[in-house]
């Protein structure tokens, strides 16, 4: 099903139609629709099946990193389609676990591939609120930028958030998230920063190159200053039926009701009352999905209040002490069981409760996508209030290796205003040891160390101060 | 609530009482569990289940998830075709 009527967003009915084929059915589309988002829109939740016990898949994440939504397209196994575009006339199947090798009736001639080199000042990896930031910053002051992003749509994450921000006006408050992005991405755009989209980031070799592929070709990127800034994955939960399609990540949720237009579901249940759940639940409530409640493992809400409100004026209960114990289903969820904790998050045998829904949404946490830095041998610490592994950084946002610096999620979990000014604190740095510091960037990098303390100060930046003392006194090795 | 059943690794079908039984076979980190039987070995790489195996470890053996969750990510961090390394041209061939 289409979301046709939005208060933010305008899905027009007059794009470009397109068809495909899915397991021999006709399959209509509309341009610029992933070929998960399509089959999801026509109703479409099983993708494939496993590789052993024939389990039903769909997606989880839909930024290309679950690869549970792998399918055959054209004749090609394990595509993932959450990423994939449709275009006209392909041909889509299910495919059952690895899938089957092609078979061409052609003859294949190998040959040593030549890899182009690129050469850059500052290349930054992840084209998010951090990225994006940083590459402003380094082509601000006069360094040669090369922004690289594995999707089609720069911007990261701010594509989909249709809600507006908090702090103060530097901070891009009152803005919503999807303006954030556009705004940031033509400042790149002016300040000729070079941007690739579609462009994967594979592997860090010393001293700073990066294996990235762009258009099914291997690209070398040499680069003086590395700025790393791609992110966070979303955290999974254990319960029974948590494989089953209709069990999303609250990202993959956000990117298919508001980057694609299509209803996740009728009826959903929420779990986790964090900042994410929250937000998410009244952008489902305004996509026209019934949030049927939220549970939250914790005994009380950890979102702002003023989210949380929101939502329980809108009818939503916020169920505190409680968690999804089952979800059920054939082909995708067709129910959940809900049951409530104890003081000990143990589960209290006879309160359990059936709820009557068609997918769930997770929303239990990030964690820092962090593969780049431990393939360039940097410092690393699991901190849990940070989310999980992370790079060791100091006050410049620069790690242990000499030259490769850290901004965003990827440093620590915490909301795209910290991002943003993590990146710009990243990108100046970088500039700065690249050429030479001037009175104007030192000004610059105080004023940004400080709007980094003002959004971390109060009780909700507890966890956040916690745990970068935790990261800074873990010494680099 | 996890049961017997319930998936930890989507990619390869791996339940929670196959890690535990791992476990007990005296595997102690999740790259050990990795080689044992191929958990987090799918194409997404550990990045779903990782975490959850690090915390069954963790509450099975009482150590920190610092130290059973040491991830190495070798290149290619993504699933690459193969004809993107390898370099191929398609000949047309009369059969």
């Amino acid at each position: 099903m289409r979301i046709t009527n939005h208060p933010i967003l305008n899905f027009p009915e007059d794009r470009k139609r397109l068809t495909f084929v899915f397991n021999g059915k006709k399959i209509l589309a509309f341009e610029g629709d992933s070929i998960a988002s399509a089959l999801h829109a026509a109703g479409y939740r099983m993708l494939s099946q496993s590789l052993k016990l024939h389990k039903p898949r769909g997606f989880f994440c839909a930024i290309g990193k679950c690869s549970s939504c792998e399918m055959e397209v054209d004749g090609v196994p394990n595509v993932k389609t959450c990423l994939e575009p449709v275009q006209e006339g392909m041909v889509v199947k299910s495919q059952l676990g690895w899938g089957t090798f092609p078979v061409r009736p052609k003859k294949r001639v190998y040959h040593r591939v030549k890899i182009p080199v690129k050469q850059v000042e500052v290349a930054v990896v992840g084209a998010g609120p951090a990225g994006l930031s940083a590459a402003i910053e380094a082509a601000r002051h006069g360094a040669r930028a090369l922004l690289l992003d594995e999707n089609h749509r720069i911007g990261g994450q701010l594509i989909k958030q249709t809600h507006m921000f908090f702090g103060s006006k530097e901070h891009y408050a009152k803005v919503r998230g999807i303006d954030i992005g556009t705004k940031l991405a033509e400042q790149c755009r002016d300040l000729a920063v070079e941007i690739a989209a579609d462009c994967s980031v594979i592997g860090y070799f010393h001293p700073h190159e990066l294996a990235a592929i762009e258009a099914n070709r291997l690209l070398k990127v040499q680069a003086q200053k590395v700025i790393i800034a791609c992110g966070a994955s979303e955290n999974m939960l254990s319960f029974e039926g948590n494989d089953l399609p209709g069990v999303y990540g609250a990202g993959g949720i956000q990117t298919l009701m508001n980057v694609y237009g299509v209803m996740p579901a009728r009826r959903i249940l929420m779990v986790g009352a964090g900042n994410i759940g929250v937000i998410v639940s009244y952008q489902l409530l305004q996509a026209g999905v019934d949030v049927v409640a939220v549970v939250e493992a914790a005994p009380t809400i950890g979102a702002y209040q003023v989210h949380a409100s929101k939502l329980v004026r809108c009818g939503t209960p916020i169920l505190t002490s409680h968690s999804i114990k089952q979800a059920y289903g054939v082909e995708s969820v067709e129910g959940v069981t809900i049951v409530r904790l104890n003081e000990n998050w143990e589960e209290i045998p006879g309160s359990e409760q059936e709820l009557d829904v068609d997918a769930v949404c997770l929303a239990v946490g990030l964690n820092p996508a962090a593969e780049l830095f431990f393939q360039a041998g940097c410092k690393m610490s699991f901190i849990p209030e940070l989310g999980g592994n992370v790079v060791w950084h100091d006050e410049n946002m620069q790690t242990s290796v000499e030259g490769l610096y850290v901004a965003g999620d990827v440093a620590g979990i915490e909301e795209a205003s910290s991002a943003m000014l993590e990146g710009r604190l990243a990108g100046l740095s970088a500039v700065e040891s690249l050429k030479t510091t001037t009175t104007v960037i030192q000004q610059q990098k105080e004023q940004i160390r400080q709007g980094l303390h003002a959004l971390r100060t109060g009780p909700f930046g507890e966890k956040i101060r916690i745990g970068e003392k935790k990261m800074r006194e873990a010494n680099p090795a | 609530m996890i049961t017997d059943d319930t998936i930890i690794c989507r990619c390869e079908d791996i339940s929670y009482k196959d890690v535990v039984d791992a476990i007990d076979m005296g595997m102690s980190t999740v790259a050990e569990i990795k080689r044992a039987i191929r958990a987090g070995m799918g194409p997404c790489q550990g990045r779903t289940c990782g975490r959850l195996i690090a915390q069954i470890i963790s509450q099975k053996t009482g150590k920190p998830i610092a130290e059973v969750w040491m991830p190495s990510f070798r290149p290619p961090l993504k699933t690459v075709p193969l004809k993107v390394l390898a370099g191929v041209d398609d000949v047309e061939v009369e059969r």
